[in-house]
């Protein structure tokens, strides 16, 4: 049976309806991950078949990004100092998705140490873009893109800082959904900057992501910044006939790529087709999340790292990569005694007006829209032009971030090089199910302009 | 006349006994345990993992800090505290920098002088704050071995103002503390245990007059380090003292450092140089949400408070007019004041006791200070020998009368001995009186008796 490009949950009807077993399914997934793993470098680890539970996800390989601590499975964050190092334990998303009845197929490349946006930075080779492997998936969550776009795997897990799932989906054309902070549990995810990193679905349907939301939302006793707020029914509230009305804010579409510009006035016009009402708004200029963002994730990255001393883990500091180390020091720097009010508690403020910026228009409109990136894929081997290179990329991105509101990716047609440009839909604060109605309606009425089928067709 | 003042400031760790460790579910009682055997990813830093802090431990902090009548804060935090160390295996300790628990407390204590004068003296209580231990390293030969079993048990930092002047009141000061925190009953305070655990601030100050010397403090301080017992942290503050007065007689000025305590020596020594300030890079731990507290919950918790030491102590001194040495003892351990109350409860219900003019209070706790009856034994059991050694005896007083006369009459010597100014003589023939009674007499009384009756034959 060919299930080529089926979404999860077309396969998991397929399976639950006894067409086809989860065996069957997952050995379709782990040859072509085989087959196609050279040219793409998506994956870091292959994991053979195992048993699986039943639930909601009952037989569904997913690829794992690989900062995601899996019990018994070798986890490296795409780190040589974490080049042997197998957890003892499994993360909450992870033991989530198991006890749903999830496989894992493998562990994804990214940036190592979720250190940028391109995958460039990890220690064992960039991922290539399925679309064009000259070209970057775009990271951190670079791996996963890839797998989901090229069909090695039917979803994956990324995470997001600030942007490492929404960037990497909008440069392979595939869906990405980062959560509110807190709606999913950190626990078991090798931390980057801790208070922001989210982890999240990156898939080929809203109704996958939200499927997948649905198993890993929820509150963690193991991590105590995950909230106690209940989880809605996703595929209720994705479903529900709503009119909605979204804010453009005109300091977003500034500095964008013209290509990337005209596919995102297009989706307003096809918004506005579909009856909701657009509305143009004023947000901070995105620059002041940036130096926030910044200056925040180095301090959070320097303490968070502190750990890799040398005298556990086998590798020594000796083993980190260049941007790791810039980071590190960087972000000592900015926690130093005499600048840690110049810099960390400046952002801190900063932080509180960017959180009230967003919460003014959200008062105003359901769902804010832009481009999730100023441009679509780059060639591998350009990031090293930019200083912050993710940080620039993810200029759209850090508001959301910084606030830790949720937004999604989701494909809105091809530039004039036929590279997937993304779509964002930012929402407010536990709003997932907003986001995700607003993305499935423009999928049932686009289909995505066709971009997940036409970014897998040299992989069929 | 003094030419230096000592300034001396203390730093108090206290162990927790709460059942599980600060940020995990691992038992905070690791004595004992086979190295590395109690643990967890939490507790081992291991990447990924995260702290979730424990209740109990909040609140008991907080009870300690209303203890030493501090101010608690509403809004609290966690912050990480950075330095290198191979028993601190996530790269920070997780503490609390600007919003510790409490703040601005005072611990009062009283000083008995070998004149029994006593004196009232208040020490400035500056801080209470929350942390985790750390793991413990254990030097063999030419390895270092590292335990984890420790990491993460919760740790109170008690920080006191440098008030103290000399060694004597630091002593006491810190008796009093380990009593106050064993009777709150949130930690064993074990020192052999390392439970808690002292470390001094000393330095000198020309300064004769405190408030100046407050103003100007010197530009050293020597910290001595991980200190487990009363006597060692007064043998050290004495030692620093002397060494310390002995540099600045050269006129040079002693290095800020860190200093350990030789035991057996008796003598500190160098351990790092504190020349620089180290930078510990604290920010709030974004792992812990900040932490808001009701007026409800911080009152709440102030009347879970038991009667400390010190109002026990006033209590036995004015309600049971026990002497200031009874009372001390009697106050030093709660199960020891709990069996002492017990005690008064039923015997005072006794009748035909002859407690010797003194209240049954009075006379319960000389009984137990002197060691006459050990308090430890069950209730009934010291109350069975307390009502034996008390009896009020029934004196058959014709039966005295036949005896006093006999033994005036069959012991010639001790009479003419005591006659002739040997009072002490009388003490035979109460001897012998108290045999012919088999013991059923007041000896007092038969000495009295046995007076009268010589004088008037006089």
């Amino acid at each position: 049976m060919d299930i080529f490009g089926t979404s999860l949950t077309t396969l998991k009807e397929m399976i639950t309806g006894k067409k086809i077993s989860s065996k069957e399914v997952f050995s379709y997934f782990s040859s072509r991950s085989q087959k196609y793993n050279p040219d793409l470098n998506a994956y870091l680890t292959l994991i053979d078949f195992a048993d699986q539970k039943d639930g909601d996800l009952s037989g569904i390989p997913l690829a794992i990004k690989d900062n995601f601590c899996t019990e018994s499975i070798r986890t490296t964050a795409s780190a040589k100092v974490l080049d042997t190092f197998i957890p003892p334990y499994e993360s909450t998303v992870t033991r989530r998705l198991k006890e749903a009845g999830a496989l894992f197929i493998g562990k994804t490349n990214m940036d190592a140490w979720a250190h940028g946006s391109s995958t460039e930075t990890s220690d064992y080779g960039p991922s290539k873009n399925p679309w064009d492997t000259t070209r970057a998936p775009g990271g951190s969550s670079g791996g996963s893109a890839a797998a989901v776009s090229a069909y090695l795997a039917p979803a994956a897990i990324g995470s997001e800082t600030a942007g490492s799932i929404r960037q990497p989906a909008s440069w392979c054309g595939i869906v990405g959904l980062k959560p509110t902070y807190g709606r999913v549990s950190r626990y078991g995810v090798i931390a980057m900057g801790s208070s922001f990193d989210c982890p999240g679905p990156m898939t080929q349907t809203v109704e996958d992501a939200a499927a997948i939301l649905q198993v890993i939302a929820g509150h963690d006793p193991s991590d105590a910044t995950t909230a106690t707020e209940e989880v809605p029914d996703y595929k209720k509230k994705m479903t529900e006939k709503r009119s909605l009305t979204f804010g453009v804010p005109e300091e977003y579409m500034k500095g964008l790529d013209k290509d990337v510009e005209k596919k995102v006035e297009e989706s307003l016009k096809v918004l506005e087709k579909m009856g909701h009402k657009v509305k143009r708004v004023s947000l901070l200029d995105p620059k002041y999340s940036i130096s926030v963002y910044t200056i925040l994730q180095r301090a959070e990255v320097s303490s968070n790292l502190a750990r890799y001393d040398g005298i556990r883990y086998g590798n020594g500091r000796d083993a980190f990569g260049q941007e790791a180390k810039r980071r590190m020091m960087l972000g000592t720097y900015t926690l130093s005694h005499g600048y840690y009010d110049a810099f960390y508690k400046k952002a801190q403020k900063i932080k509180t007006l960017i959180i009230e910026d967003l919460q003014r228009v959200f008062s105003d409109v359901d769902l804010i829209v832009a481009a999730p990136t100023p441009m679509t894929a780059l060639k591998l081997g350009e990031f090293e032009k930019y200083p912050f290179f993710g940080e620039t990329m993810d200029v759209l991105n850090e508001a959301a971030a910084v606030a830790g509101t949720p937004a999604i990716s989701i494909p809105c047609g091809l530039d004039s090089q036929g590279l997937p440009v993304g779509l964002q839909f930012m929402g407010n604060y536990f709003d997932e199910g907003t986001i995700l109605n607003a993305a499935y309606q423009f999928e049932k009425e686009t289909n995505f302009f066709n971009v997940l089928a036409e970014g897998r067709t040299k992989y069929e | 006349m003094n030419k230096y003042f000592p300034v001396i400031g203390m730093e108090i760790h206290v162990e927790l006994k709460t059942k599980s460790k600060m940020f995990c579910q691992c038992s905070a009682d690791y004595f004992g345990c086979e190295p590395n055997t109690n643990t967890c990813p939490v507790c081992l830093g291991m990447p990924g993992a995260l702290p979730v802090p424990n209740h109990q431990a909040v609140e008991w902090t907080i009870k300690i800090g209303q203890a030493l009548n501090c101010s608690i804060n509403k809004n609290t935090k966690f912050d990480r505290k950075h330095y290198y160390y191979p028993d601190l295996p996530k790269g920070y300790q997780i503490s609390q920098y600007d919003e510790p628990i409490a703040v601005n407390g005072h611990l009062g204590i009283t000083l008995k002088d070998k004149n029994n004068t006593l004196t009232e003296k208040t020490f400035n209580i500056t801080r209470v704050h929350l942390e985790e231990d750390t793991g413990k390293l254990t030097h063999a030969g030419t390895d270092t071995l590292v335990d984890f079993n420790r990491s993460s048990v919760p740790l109170v930092e008690i920080v006191t103002e440098p008030d103290f002047e000399n060694s004597d009141d630091v002593k006491v000061f810190l008796e009093e503390l380990h009593t106050i925190i064993r009777s709150l009953d949130v930690s064993d305070a074990d020192m052999e245990k390392g439970s808690m655990r002292m470390e001094p601030n000393i330095s000198l100050s020309i300064y004769a007059d405190k408030e100046e010397r407050m103003k100007n403090l010197p530009k050293y301080k020597v910290e001595v380090k991980n200190i487990n017992s009363f006597n060692f942290a007064k043998k050290a503050i004495d030692y620093e003292l002397k060494r310390q007065a002995e540099i600045l007689d050269k006129s040079e000025t002693p290095t800020q450092e860190t200093r350990g305590y030789n035991e057996d020596k008796g003598i500190t020594y160098s351990q790092r140089s504190k020349e620089e300030a180290q930078d510990y890079r604290y920010f709030p731990e974004p792992d812990i949400p900040p932490m808001e507290f009701s007026d409800e919950f911080v009152e709440g918790i102030r009347k879970t408070l038991p009667e400390l030491p010190a109002q026990r102590m006033k209590r036995y001194l004015n309600d049971f007019k026990l002497k200031y040495d009874d009372a001390f003892i009697m106050t030093r351990s709660v199960k020891l004041a709990e069996n002492y109350e017990n005690f008064i409860k039923v015997i005072s219900q006794e009748k035909d006791l002859d407690l010797k003019k003194q209240t049954v209070e009075q006379a319960i706790a000389n009984v137990i200070v002197n060691k006459r009856i050990l308090a430890t034994v069950s209730r009934d059991e010291f109350v069975k020998q307390f009502i034996t050694m008390f009896k009020k005896v029934e004196v058959d007083e014709s039966q005295l009368q036949t005896a006093l006369e006999k033994a005036i009459q069959e012991n010639p010597k001790a009479v003419s001995d005591y006659k002739s100014g040997k009072t002490n003589a009388v003490m035979a023939l109460v001897g012998t009186v108290m045999r012919e009674m088999r013991g059923q007499a007041d000896a007092m009384d038969v000495r009295k008796k046995l007076e009268e009756l010589l004088q008037d034959r006089a």
